[in-house]
């Protein structure tokens, strides 16, 4: 019994990771039909812009535990001051070309941004476990489980709460999802459409950094870290349906429970538990699991 | 009539003026171009691929100048002056093998010096037999490249993957720590399985009755482990080995080290010497490191050592890791062996078969002690390796109960592929 809970309370953390790390990639795709490559680079700044902040908040001696404050305003700046650029001032004279060519466009951005990573912070890896031990640690099911693990699922129920409000209770929401379903019909009734995308973009890309921002007390902060993310972005985005909050967060548990379940029962089978449970998904689902309506234009 | 006088006289006063030239003033050397790959992004950069890199380009420096000690003390190669052509490991293992094909047949290298991941030997290395080129792999440590086939270009001048392993558990042995059970975490590739599959068959000879726990396989750059730390602590395991390297190293040990992994296993970090010192408060007391042979603090003391690491410290104001070590003794291997071809031909410019036939079963001492080509028909360098165990000393790192074995005691013997000398128990 004791096993299975240890497999929960580690399903629950790597898909409260999960969801943190895609969120922002499917709310980018829902609303601008772009899929963000450069998704993985905004995850590295945002690990970069944390190993900063915090370093520099416990080397000047500030009140520990508004260190996580700091890496959460951090992440969201870090997002708005790249992010709507790159929006405005490339991906806003791309929209009429084909998606795979706006793809390739994010491609191109990614390796610039981890060329400029690399020219900002060097090669050499930033540690910053401060907040990861501040916490310290609970007991649960015989195992000892950094107090950080709750404040990672915490974080993911407050983004997934906060987007949902947003969306469904707020007039900014209802023009996203306006926009989502017909972008003319939503200007032609008046909604500032390239207002919604800056913002949206903006906001994807902060949510990437929030993610990075949160993860960086737990690993070595190193050149590259966002390219593993993308990839695992991509597959819970896909698995849960292009464009969905909801088809996201679903996804985000599936795989963080099998993938637990293997570690624990058949360690051999978690290289490859992740994209089987894609690969099964879409082939009874080839659009996800919580895949958007559209409209048929006539 | 007398265009052709003039055409023939110039001609003539050219080629006295070019015979008596060249008569007093030797022709320079050309160059020998030399290809270094390694990691310069990625995860892999910051451990290994940029000391790496640091190492080849203070050691061709050194070389260039004439300023290395005997016997590497003539200038260059065998007098010609030494170019570098620095390219990025990293990216698939396809782009891999096109960069390295660039690099003999657009590059012109005479040589190539390099590759860290076990995967990427194994794709460049019938490619170099291919183009017949000499490549001297420095680092990754999959025995398979000599055990599967002969090979007449490739070289690796340090132990493989066998000796991390073996090693590892000879140390356990030799501090009378009684392993009933051990469990393990390497990544899921060339390295991890061959390193894993090398601890477990040590163990199995060295700890008869004991048994595997847990076998964690993670994905190369995962980051993330708490999961298999739960495993791993789950299985209480009296010994833990892992050969996680660069920042999936660093990321185990920040994460598992809060959750008391050390206090109820013995932890083997076989590749621990390159994040002793950046993680050194991090690390508990106790933790078995090593460097993968006897090189960063493991290093045996030598005049030649001592020159490399204040050199190396004095240009870059960090001491070398074992990635610096391995680059090195690489590269000094591949000097000698030029030298001595060249000298054998009388003076001339080697061939690639007149260099591999030089480095065939050498005798190279580095700063990292005496290394022999001893394997694989002289292609496979064998050495001693070392292991300690970490303790924080007035907030600086460094290991204790530092024992040594001995190249026979941790390599197979000429011929046998590791496994099964292993499941022999080590006997030749």
């Amino acid at each position: 019994m004791d096993q299975l809970l240890v497999v929960l309370v580690d399903g629950i953390n790597y898909a409260a990771w999960l969801f943190l790390s895609a969120v922002g990639l499917t709310l980018i795709y829902g609303v601008m039909k772009i899929v963000n490559v450069a998704h993985g680079s905004f995850y590295s700044l945002g690990a970069y812009v944390s190993a900063t902040v915090v370093g520099l908040w416990f080397r000047y001696g500030f009140d520990p535990y508004l260190s996580y404050l700091a890496l959460f305003i951090a992440a969201l700046l870090a997002g708005f001051v790249v992010g709507p650029p790159i929006e405005r001032f490339l991906l806003r004279y791309q929209y009429d070309k084909d998606e795979v060519v706006i793809l390739l466009i994010t491609y191109g951005l990614f390796l610039i941004l981890e060329d400029v990573i690399k020219l900002i912070w060097g090669v050499d890896p930033y540690f910053v476990s401060e907040p990861y031990e501040l916490l310290g640690n609970f007991e649960f099911a015989s195992m000892t489980y950094p107090s950080y693990y709750i404040l990672m699922v915490v974080l993911a129920l407050l983004v997934g709460l906060t987007l949902m409000f947003v969306l469904k209770k707020t007039q900014f929401g209802r023009m996203l999802i306006s926009v989502i379903h017909d972008r003319e019909i939503s200007s032609a009734m008046g909604i500032n459409v390239g207002k919604i995308f800056i913002l949206t973009f903006g906001a994807g890309c902060s949510l990437a950094a929030l993610a990075g921002a949160f993860t960086a007390p737990t690993i070595s902060v190193t050149p590259g870290l966002g390219v593993e993310v993308i990839v695992l972005s991509f597959a819970v985005v896909v698995t849960g349906g292009l464009g969905s909050m909801a088809g996201v967060a679903l996804a985000s548990i599936i795989m963080g429970l099998v993938r637990a379940f293997c570690i624990h029962f058949a360690p051999e089978l978690e290289l490859f538990v992740i994209f089987s449970v894609m690969a099964l998904v879409l082939s009874f689902r080839p659009r996800g699991l919580f895949s958007l309506a559209e409209s048929r234009k006539i | 009539m007398k265009f052709i006088q003039g055409l023939s006289v110039s001609l003539i006063s050219t080629f006295i003026a070019s015979s008596v030239f060249s008569q007093t003033a030797p022709v320079a050397p050309p160059e020998v171009r030399i290809g270094i790959v390694t990691f310069l992004s990625g995860p892999a950069a910051s451990p290994f691929g940029v000391p790496a890199r640091n190492a080849a380009e203070l050691m061709i420096e050194q070389f260039n100048a004439g300023t290395a000690p005997a016997p590497y003390n003539q200038k260059g190669f065998g007098g010609s002056n030494i170019k570098m052509v620095l390219i990025d490991e990293n990216g698939s293992s396809t782009s891999v093998v096109t960069e390295f094909r660039n690099l003999i047949q657009r590059e012109k290298v005479d040589m190539v010096v390099g590759y860290i991941s076990s995967g990427n030997c194994l794709a460049i290395t019938p490619v170099a037999e291919e183009l017949k080129t000499i490549t001297l792999i420095f680092d990754c440590g999959t025995p398979r490249i000599f055990e599967e086939g002969k090979k007449d270009y490739v070289f690796r001048a340090s132990n493989h993957a066998t000796a991390d392993s073996v090693g590892a558990a000879l140390y356990l042995n030799s501090l009378k720590i009684k392993a009933k059970n051990y469990g393990g975490i390497n990544q899921n590739y060339a390295w991890g399985q061959d390193s894993w599959k090398d601890f477990d068959g040590s163990m199995k000879v060295l700890f008869p009755g004991s048994s595997v726990t847990t076998s964690q396989m993670p994905k190369l750059f995962a980051g993330q482990y708490s999961g298999e730390i739960s495993a791993l602590l789950s299985s209480k395991s009296e010994v833990i080995h892992t050969s996680l390297w660069g920042g999936d190293l660093e990321a185990f040990i920040l994460q598992s080290a809060p959750r008391g992994l050390y206090k109820s296993s013995s932890v083997i970090l076989t590749t621990g010497e390159t994040a002793m010192f950046r993680l050194a408060n991090k690390i508990p007391d106790g933790t078995i490191i090593g460097a993968r042979g006897p090189y960063g603090v493991l290093a045996p003391k030598s005049p030649l050592n001592d020159w490399f690491r204040a050199s190396f410290t004095d240009r870059y104001n960090t001491a070398p890791n074992y990635t610096s070590y391995q680059m090195t003794q690489s590269i000094m291997s591949a000097k000698l062996a030029w030298e001595k071809a060249q000298a054998a031909n009388n003076g001339a410019r080697p061939t690639a078969e007149q260099v591999a036939a030089a480095m065939r079963g050498s005798t190279v001492e580095g700063p990292g002690g005496v290394h022999k080509f001893a394997l694989s028909n002289g292609h496979q360098a064998v050495s001693e390796t070392a292991y300690g165990r970490s303790k924080l000393v007035k907030g600086a790192m460094t290991l204790v109960d530092v024992k040594r074995f001995t190249a026979e005691q941790v390599m197979p013997p000429d011929g046998m592929k590791s496994e099964d000398w292993i499941a022999k128990g080590f006997k030749k």
